[in-house]
C-alpha cells in the first residue's frame, strides 16, 4: 500500500509535465501571434481544423507523424543505454537511399517480400551508419554526440554524391521510381481521405513500437541495455559486456531510424531526390523522445503531437495567414518546458519547496 | 554551570519527514558531549541547524544563555561555533597555513602576510598540542594531519564549541588515540566539543555525556560513566542487540584462492598493487586491514575481473583465473559485495527483482533463450526478500527507495544465494546501523561455517578483529604482514597499517 502513493504521483508527473508543457507552449505561441498582430483564437482554430478538421487533414496528420515514430523510437532506445544518438537524422537519410534503391530494383516480386526487403535494406543501411559512432564510442570512448552530429552532414553529402554519380535516372537528380510491388500506399484509405498520403508505414511503425518495448522490457538484451544505461559500473560488475551493449544499442537504434527512412520513401516520396538540406525528422525525433520520456508508448504520443502541429500549421497559414513559423515557436516552447521539467514540476506543485 | 549551548525543543520538518522532533540538548563548558544515533536518526540535521545551514521549523538556540539567531554558517562562526566535517573542506595544492587562514587572512599592505599566518598557526598549534607543519602542502600530508588542519581552521576562527562529525572514520588506531588526546587538551583549554559518532567504544573512551537520538527524538542523555555499550546500543536501536559476534574457532581447510605477486595500477595510472601475495582457505575468514587508499579497492577489483592485473596470478582452486572477465570470475564461484553499493552493487533505477538477477538474468530459469521469464524472476525475488528480511517486502520497489541497510541486504542476498566458494566482502557494513551490521556479520560468519572462504576488506579495525580468523595488513600496495586473529592486538595492527613491518 505504501508504494501506491509514489506510483500515482509518478503517473501524474509523467502525464502532467507534457500536458502542462503543451499548454505553456501554446501560450507562448499565442503571445507571439498577438505580438505579430494576429488573433490567436483564429490562429488556433485554423490549427485545430488543420489537424482534425476533415478526413484529409487527419490523414495528413497520420502521414506526418509516421516517420517521427521511427526516429523517436531510435533516439529513445539509444538513450536507454545512456547514448545520445543525435545521428538519427543521418541514419534515416541512409535508410531512405537504401529503401529507394531496393524499392526500385527487383520489380515484380511479391508485394510483401519486396516491401520487407526494401525496409530491411533501409534498416541495414541505418545500422551500418550507426555502427561507426557505436564502435568509436565502445572501443575508444569517443563521445557519440560529436561523432553523430558530424556524420549527419557527411550522410547528406554522401547520399547526394551517390545519387548524382551512380543512381540518377536520365536528366533528373533523383533515383528511379519505386516499383508498384514495393509501394506502401493504402489505395482505399487514400480515396477515403481525399488523397491524403496515409500509408502502411504507420502500421509498421506500431509494430516497431511494440517490438522495441518488447526488447526493452521482456528480453535479456533489453535488461542488459537498460542496466548499462542506468549504471554502467554495476552492469560491468554483474558481468554484462558494456562495450558490446553500446555498439548493439547503436546498431538497433540506427536500424529503426533507417527503416523509417525506407518507409518514408516507399510510402510518400516514391523515389529519393538530391536535397540541399537534411529532412529534419531525425532532429524532431529527439524532441519526440523527450516528450515521450524515452518510453516507446510515450514516443507514439510525442510523434502524434509533432505530426499534428506540423500538419495543422499548413492549414492555419492557408486559412488565417498566421505564418507557419509560429508553430515552430510553439514546438520550441513545448520542448523547452519539457526540458525544464523541474520548473514545470514546481508549477504543478508536485514538489513542495524545501527550506 | 550555565551551558555554552542549549538547544530547546528543536524541530525540523522536511516535506514528508520529521527529521528532528522537539530535541533538547545542552552542552556544558569544558565537556565532550557525544551525539549517538543510527544513520538517518537526525544527528546531522541537528548539527546543521546549529551551524546555520538549516533553519529550525520550531525551537530556539541559546548560546551562553542568550537566545541566538543562527541564520548561516558565518553567523555560527561569529558566535564561536566551529565544525569539522566528515569530508574535509581543504584545498590540496595550498599549504596548511594558507588553508587555515583562508577567508580571514592576515594582511600587510593589502597583501597576504604569509609569515604572520605561519606564526599564528604555530602559536595555536602549540597551545592546543596539535602539531602540524604549517608550510607543508595539504596534498602531501596524511589524513590525520588534514584533520588537524581542519580543527586548527576552526580554532583560528575563534571557535569555542567544536562539532566533530564522525572524525574517526578515516583514521588509524594510533591517529584515533592522538585525536582523543587533542580533544582532551582542547577541553582543558576551556573549549567544548560535540562529538558525533556511532562507535560505542569511542564514546566510552572519550566523552563525558552522551545524548542518544532515535528517529528524530532524544531517547536519553546520560553520563558516560553511568552507562555501558550494551545499554547505549539498545537505546540507539530500540531493542536489545548483540554486540558480541558468536563464532566458533574456524577450521581452515584446503586452499581456495591464492594471489601470487599481483601488480596493478590505480585509476590515476599510478602503481596501486606492488606484489600482493595472499592465500585464503576453506572455512576461514581472512581480514584485510589497512588505511583507506592502500590498494584494497584495487585488489578486490583485480580479483573480481574489474581491473587488469599487470602481472602476477590469481589462482582459484588451482586454476589460473587472472584477468578473467567479471562473468567468468563469477562462474568460478566467486561472489563480491562491492565497497560502494550504490555505484557498483545496485542499479538504483531497477527494482528489487531486477537487481536480484544482475549476474544471473541470462541463465536458465530466468530466461528462455532471449525472453525473460518474469514469473520466475518475481518468485526468486520474493523468496530472497523473505529469507533476508528485506523491507519493504515489495519486489517491485526501486532500489533507490530502500534504506542503506536494505540496499545492502539486497546485495548480500544476491551474492550469498549462489552459494559461492569465495565471498569477497568489501566494506560490507559501511554506513549501516547497528541492527543491520549484526545481520551482515551473521551472514559472513555463516558462509565460513558452511565451509566456504571469505575475504573481508574493511577500514574498521574492530570489525576486522571481531570477524577474522586471520588478518593481513596492506600498506602501499603490499601485504606487510599476516597474523592469526587470536594473536593480533590493535597496537600491532596499527603499526603495520602505518607501514612498520610486522
Amino acid at each position: 500500500m505504501v508504494s501506491l502513493k509514489p506510483n500515482s504521483r509518478k503517473i501524474l508527473e509523467l502525464a502532467g509535465v507534457p500536458a502542462l508543457a503543451i499548454v505553456l507552449g501554446l501560450v507562448v505561441g499565442a503571445i507571439a501571434m498577438v505580438w505579430m498582430g494576429y488573433s490567436p483564437v483564429q490562429g488556433y482554430r485554423g490549427l485545430f481544423a488543420g489537424i482534425f478538421g476533415d478526413s484529409f487533414s487527419f490523414g495528413e496528420t497520420i502521414r506526418s507523424m509516421t516517420p517521427l515514430i521511427y526516429t523517436g523510437l531510435a533516439v529513445a532506445f539509444a538513450f536507454k543505454t545512456g547514448l545520445f544518438n543525435i545521428g538519427v537524422e543521418g541514419q534515416f537519410v541512409l535508410g531512405m537511399l537504401a529503401g529507394a534503391l531496393v524499392g526500385a530494383a527487383l520489380p515484380g516480386l511479391p508485394w510483401l517480400i519486396h516491401v520487407m526487403l526494401a525496409i530491411g535494406a533501409g534498416a541495414l543501411a541505418g545500422a551500418c551508419w550507426a555502427a561507426i559512432p557505436g564502435l568509436l564510442k565502445g572501443k575508444f570512448g569517443v563521445h557519440e554526440v560529436i561523432t553523430t552530429i558530424m556524420l549527419n552532414y557527411v550522410s547528406l553529402i554522401l547520399v547526394n554524391f551517390l545519387i548524382r554519380n551512380y543512381f540518377r535516372v536520365t536528366a533528373q537528380e533523383a533515383t528511379a521510381n519505386v516499383a508498384p510491388s514495393a509501394d506502401l500506399t493504402i489505395v482505399a484509405l487514400k480515396h477515403l481521405t481525399g488523397g491524403a498520403r496515409v500509408h502502411w508505414g504507420i502500421l509498421i511503425a506500431l509494430l516497431f513500437m511494440v517490438a522495441i518495448a518488447f526488447i526493452l522490457y521482456r528480453t535479456t538484451l533489453g535488461y542488459e541495455v537498460r542496466a548499462v544505461g542506468f549504471n554502467p559500473m554495476a552492469a560491468q560488475y554483474g558481468g554484462i559486456n558494456v562495450t558490446k551493449n553500446i555498439v548493439l544499442a547503436m546498431l538497433i537504434s540506427g536500424a529503426v531510424a533507417g527503416a523509417g527512412g525506407a518507409v518514408e520513401i516507399l510510402g510518400v516520396f516514391g523515389r529519393m531526390a538530391v536535397s540541399p538540406v537534411l529532412p529534419g525528422v531525425g532532429f524532431d525525433g529527439i524532441a519526440v523522445a523527450l516528450i515521450g520520456n524515452n518510453n516507446p508508448f510515450g514516443v507514439l504520443f510525442g510523434a502524434f503531437l509533432f505530426g499534428a502541429l506540423k500538419t495543422g500549421a499548413i492549414q492555419m497559414q492557408y486559412q488565417t495567414q498566421v505564418p507557419y513559423a509560429i508553430i515552430r515557436v510553439v514546438i520550441a516552447g513545448i520542448v523547452f518546458f519539457v526540458a525544464t521539467k523541474e520548473m514545470v514540476r514546481w508549477l504543478l506543485r508536485l514538489k513542495r519547496r524545501e527550506a | 554551570m550555565e551551558p555554552v549551548i542549549e538547544m530547546r525543543s528543536i524541530s525540523k520538518v522536511f516535506p514528508r519527514v520529521v527529521a528532528n522532533d522537539k530535541i533538547n540538548i545542552s552542552v556544558a563548558p569544558g565537556e565532550i558531549h557525544a551525539l549517538l544515533g543510527e544513520n538517518g536518526a537526525g544527528k546531522s540535521t541537528l548539527m546543521n541547524v546549529l551551524y546555520g545551514l538549516y533553519q529550525p521549523t520550531e525551537g530556539d538556540i541559546y548560546i551562553h544563555g542568550k537566545k541566538a539567531e543562527i541564520t548561516n554558517p558565518n553567523a555560527a562562526i561569529a558566535m564561536g561555533i566551529g565544525m569539522v566535517h566528515q569530508h574535509f573542506m581543504l584545498i590540496p595544492p595550498m599549504t596548511v597555513a594558507e588553508n587555515i587562514v583562508l577567508g580571514h587572512e592576515p594582511r600587510k599592505f593589502g597583501f597576504l602576510d604569509l609569515s604572520r599566518a605561519v606564526e599564528r598557526v604555530e602559536e595555536i598549534s602549540r597551545r592546543y598540542g596539535l602539531q602540524v607543519d604549517p608550510r607543508a602542502k595539504v596534498e602531501n600530508i596524511s589524513v590525520g594531519m588534514q584533520q588537524r588542519t581542519e580543527i586548527l581552521k576552526a580554532l583560528y576562527r575563534g571557535a569555542e564549541i567544536l562539532i566533530l562529525d564522525e572524525p574517526t572514520a578515516v583514521l588509524t588506531p594510533q591517529e584515533i588515540t592522538e585525536l582523543f588526546e587533542i580533544m582532551r587538551n582542547l577541553i582543558k583549554e576551556g573549549k567544548s566539543i560535540i562529538f558525533i559518532t556511532h562507535k560505542l567504544k569511542e564514546i566510552m573512551a572519550v566523552s563525558d555525556r552522551v545524548t542518544v537520538i532515535r528517529r528524530g527524538r532524544v531517547v536519553d542523555t546520560v553520563r558516560t560513566r553511568d552507562t555501558n555499550p550494551q545499554d547505549l546500543a539498545a537505546k540507539m536501536v530500540g531493542r536489545q542487540v548483540s554486540l558480541q559476534i558468536n563464532k566458533q574457532i574456524g577450521v581452515p581447510g584446503e586452499k581456495i584462492m591464492e594471489l601470487i605477486d599481483l601488480y596493478a595500477l590505480s585509476n590515476r595510472k599510478l602503481p596501486a598493487l606492488r606484489g600482493v601475495s595472499l592465500e585464503i582457505r576453506r572455512g576461514e575468514i581472512v581480514g584485510l586491514a589497512g588505511v583507506d587508499g592502500n590498494g584494497q579497492s584495487e585488489l578486490v577489483e583485480v580479483i573480481a575481473g574489474l581491473r587488469k592485473a599487470q602481472s602476477g596470478k590469481v589462482m582459484m582452486l588451482g586454476r589460473d583465473i587472472t584477468n578473467y572477465t567479471p562473468r567468468k570470475v563469477i562462474s568460478c564461484g566467486i561472489s563480491h559485495i562491492p565497497e560502494d553499493r550504490q555505484a557498483r552493487g545496485l542499479v538504483l533505477d531497477f527494482n528489487i527483482e531486477e537487481n536480484m538477477i544482475l549476474e544471473t538474468y541470462y541463465q536458465d530459469g530466468f530466461a528462455n533463450g532471449l525472453i525473460l521469464n518474469h514469473k520466475q524472476i518475481e518468485q526468486h525475488a520474493r523468496r530472497l526478500i523473505r529469507e533476508f528480511d528485506i523491507r519493504p517486502t515489495d519486489e517491485k520497489a526501486f532500489a533507490r527507495s530502500l534504506s542503506g541497510g536494505n540496499q545492502q541486504k539486497v546485495i548480500i542476498a544476491r551474492e550469498v544465494d549462489g552459494d559461492p566458494e569465495l565471498l569477497i566482502a568489501a566494506q560490507p557494513t559501511r554506513g549501516l546501523d547497528v541492527g543491520a551490521i549484526e545481520f551482515v556479520h551473521k551472514r559472513i560468519v555463516g558462509q565460513r561455517d558452511r565451509g566456504k572462504a571469505v575475504l573481508l576488506v574493511s577500514l574498521d579495525l574492530d570489525e576486522i578483529m571481531a570477524l577474522s580468523d586471520r588478518i593481513a595488513v596492506i600498506y602501499e600496495g603490499r601485504i606487510v604482514g599476516a597474523v592469526s586473529a587470536s594473536e593480533a592486538t590493535e597496537e600491532m595492527l596499527g603499526l603495520m597499517m602505518a607501514g612498520a613491518a610486522g
